[in-house]
């Protein structure tokens, strides 16, 4: 009963004209930022900090417009991966396999629809977690060691095979081509630089979203270029403008599943939002594994990943606020904010600023509701998109790339390493290797990495601490069964069908 | 749809007026937003504003890479004459400087000054054995692999230093001290969740950043790495009290480019001054776990000259470098 009078307090702090008025712009402004390649919602963010400061918004209000800016951004991730085949953001990387193929069917707008509620749900289903379970969950992040956390990868890369519907070597090839990549950078243990030409901008190693950016945007550019002069012109048709209500509801259960393993994710702060969109992809796709056509325009393969990076980066706020610890760039920027309005994030934050947390809970139901209602009729303008030739809208892709990624580091040499990533991604295309796992090996060989050396550090070098941990072993179960099915299903489609398995 | 392209418009001509807007004063946080330094450009950038001591509001760059380094080369090479640019750092960028992990020596730049400085603290979970600092370097003499110790940079990076600078003084070998199992996290507040899950034994870091988990009872500071002891922890007693003289500050200050003139230099020195001697700064420092303390001009570049000489003997003397 408290925590209810506690919410409804926070809604009185929430619902008043100004702070409903910051909200919806910062919806708005969210999506919009979301939407476009490269600005995702650690500029969108970092940009927006001082608009909140130099209008004089008391502390409240700018979290209110910022976490709408922060949920905004989630949104909005999703339409470019659907519409253009460039993902917004890192976690809306997934939504790209099935959501792509569906526009180019000519069903654009029931993409648009089916993802936009899979995000309504994925959020208010970690809103709701974040509100009742808040402390709780809190203890879960703490007992979950760099062994766990290095297991949990094993079990991504496990599987990564699978996520395409071509040939699954071709798609491990792209998945270590992205684990070399992130190798490049200093040793995370010792400081020692590792494939940097002694150029001070590799010290970080590449940084995801130049790589995507790169991979996906110029190597899209290049393609078309190629098309036009062969003189290949492809039309996109153009479906309705608006989705039947049936249609939006197409992703069914796979909203709820996607949304748990989302959330999971979200709350441990060495996963985050990407591993969440990835996992609940691949849960959805062995799930429905009989009928489903994963990779061609599921609808399942579009509601799956979206609810699930839209409940993790909801979960993550737990860990951010109860104990400082932010799960992704995203939220580091958000603590950045709480720290800058004189606000200490850790255990205390529940018992010492109520008013605030609650207020920013209740901004986040509405930011929800505020997002969906604004999303569905915005289906018409983006799928307008579509119709806009290619020759328009190519040079705007190349304007708002390169926009976007200078507005990262300020640097030139990114620029340089988005054209490298280009072509790269033009090559590859051409080979017939997806670009998907090449971003996942990219950004999940990084933590997967940096939780080994700190596993291995803390035993001294020995190996079976990797084994030590019951959650490490419960994680190790899972993927060893997961692979074993997987084999098995292909053992008897084989049987039963020599002809197809090739 | 008219409507949308004027929201639309009014943002681009806002996010253009703030570029511009980077004429008047820019702050370098050479880190992703999130971080240290972009706090310090941040709080002190708005604050310069609040106060009027600067006509438009600061504009904050983020220039990650390198741990500095990245921004170091471009001021040095493209920006070295800009009066009208500050570049956030911390003791952790002079610990980088004096291993030779930017590209140049402290001599290439202008120091401006420090406004507060945070505190290095030894900590522990609320149940650990260790009840003082000798218990922990008790243990460590006995066997120094018996030990995971966390913190917040890599190996040889300034949490690391801190913790073989009192194992030097507690007259551990350097053979022995090397042995210090040392684990690297992504910022203080995960050293200390993983800490509390029971991944590590103690954890080396600043306090700023987890003094909520202090407050909150769920840690205890075996040793404040200060001369005095910490005003907001009074019960926390000093290394030195306990017979190790060791003292392991992370101050927050700027530099600017080398070929700034005398005038421009000295107008950042000034302005920063004034900052710094408002009841504001004083608050807000302590809010962030800071302490206030000024070095500005001339002093400042002594200082800064001073501790690269002495960090890159210390590194040397623990082998962090050559």
């Amino acid at each position: 009963m408290d925590m209810l009078s506690a919410l409804a307090q926070g809604f009185a702090v929430a619902i008043t004209p100004t702070n409903l008025a910051l909200a919806l712009f910062g919806c708005f402004v969210g999506t919009l930022i979301g939407a476009l390649p490269g600005l995702g919602p650690v500029n969108g963010v970092a940009i927006l900090i001082p608009l909140a400061f130099s209008l004089g918004l008391e502390p409240t209000s700018a979290l209110i417009m910022l976490s709408c800016i922060y949920y905004g951004c989630m949104y909005g991730g999703r339409i470019s991966s659907i519409m253009l085949n460039i993902p917004g953001d890192e976690p809306a990387i997934m939504t790209t396999l099935d959501g792509y193929p569906m526009a180019q069917a000519g069903k654009a707008s029931e993409a648009l629809a089916i993802s936009a509620v899979a995000s309504f749900v994925g959020a208010t289903f970690a809103t709701i977690g974040l509100t009742l379970f808040a402390p709780l969950l809190a203890k879960a992040a703490i007992y979950f060691g760099p062994a766990d956390y290095f297991a949990l990868y094993v079990m991504a890369f496990a599987t990564i095979g699978g996520i395409t519907s071509v040939n699954p070597f071709k798609t491990l090839l792209a998945a270590f081509i992205g684990l070399m990549i992130a190798t490049v950078g200093l040793d995370p243990a010792t400081g020692t630089a590792r494939y940097t030409l002694g150029s001070f901008h590799l010290y970080d190693g590449f940084d995801p979203i130049v790589a995507i950016v790169g991979l996906f945007a110029i190597s899209e550019v290049l393609v078309y270029l190629e098309r036009v002069h062969e003189g290949e012109a492809k039309m996109v048709p153009l479906g309705r403008a608006l989705p039947r209500f049936k249609d939006m509801m197409a992703g069914g259960w796979a909203n709820f599943r996607g949304s748990v393993i989302g959330f999971v994710c979200g709350i441990l702060p060495g996963a985050g939002a990407s591993l969440g969109a990835f996992m609940s992809y691949i849960a959805e796709q062995r799930w429905s594994a009989k009928d489903g056509k994963f990779g061609q325009g599921d609808p399942r393969g579009i509601a799956a990943p979206e609810a699930g990076n839209n409940a993790a980066s909801g979960g993550a706020l737990i860990p951010m606020l109860t104990l400082g610890v932010p799960g992704s760039g995203t939220t580091a920027v958000m603590l950045a904010l709480l720290i800058s309005l004189n606000i200490q994030p850790g255990p205390l934050l529940f018992d010492r600023q109520p008013e605030l947390v609650w207020g920013l809970i209740a901004a986040l139901y509405l930011a929800n509701v505020a997002l969906l209602i604004m999303n569905i009729p915005m289906i018409g303008l983006f799928t307008r998109m579509l119709s806009m030739p290619q020759w328009v809208l190519m040079p705007f892709v190349v304007m708002v790339s390169f926009l976007g990624v200078y507005s990262i580091g300020h640097s030139t040499f990114d620029l340089f390493v988005m054209v490298g990533f280009g072509v790269m991604g033009y090559i590859l295309r051409m080979l017939g290797i997806s670009l998907v796992p090449v971003i996942l090996g990219l950004l999940l060989g990084a933590d997967m990495e940096n939780n080994l050396r700190r596993a291995l550090s803390i035993s001294n070098g020995d190996f079976q601490i990797l084994f030590s941990s019951p959650i490490a072993l419960a994680l190790y179960a899972i993927t060893a069964t997961m692979l074993g099915l997987a084999f098995l299903l292909a053992f008897r489609a084989r049987r039963r069908n020599p002809a197809a398995a090739g | 749809m008219r409507k949308l392209s004027k929201l639309f418009g009014a943002a681009v001509v806002w996010t253009s007026l703030s570029v511009a807007g980077a004429a008047a004063a820019e702050c370098i946080a050479p880190a992703d937003p999130g971080g240290g330094w972009d706090f310090t450009c941040r709080t002190i950038g708005k604050m310069l504003f609040d106060q009027k001591l600067v006509d438009a509001p600061v504009q904050v760059t983020n220039m990650p890479g390198g741990v500095g380094a990245v921004a170091y080369a471009d001021v040095m090479s493209s920006r070295a004459d800009d009066a009208e640019l500050m570049v956030a750092t911390s003791t952790v960028g002079v610990t980088q400087i004096a291993q030779g992990k930017y590209p140049a020596d402290t001599s290439v730049m202008r120091w401006v000054a420090m406004l507060g400085t945070d505190v290095g603290v030894i900590v522990v979970p609320k149940d650990s054995d260790f009840e003082t600092l000798d218990d922990l370097v008790a243990a460590l003499k006995d066997d120094p692999s018996a030990l995971a110790v966390a913190g917040s940079s890599g190996a040889g990076g300034w949490d690391h230093i801190r913790l073989l600078m009192l194992a030097q003084a507690a007259g551990l070998s350097g053979d022995e001290y090397k042995q210090i199992r040392w684990v690297q996290f992504d910022g203080g507040s995960p050293a200390v969740t993983q800490m509390i899950g029971g991944q590590v034994q103690a954890v080396s870091t600043d306090l700023g950043e987890i003094a909520g988990f202090v407050e909150s009872g769920d840690i205890r500071i075996l040793a404040a790495l200060s001369d005095d002891r910490i005003p907001a922890f009074p019960d926390s007693p000093t290394a030195k009290e306990q017979g190790l003289d060791v003292t392991g500050y992370n101050w927050r200050g700027f530099y600017t480019g080398g070929e700034v003139s005398d005038d421009g230099y000295n107008a950042w020195v000034e302005r920063l001054q004034k900052l710094y001697d408002t009841d504001d700064w004083k608050e807000t420092a302590k809010a962030n776990g800071l302490v206030p303390v000024w070095r500005g001009g001339d002093e400042f570049e002594a200082y800064v000259k001073d501790q690269s000489d002495q960090m890159r003997k210390i590194s040397q003397e623990i082998g962090v470098i050559k």
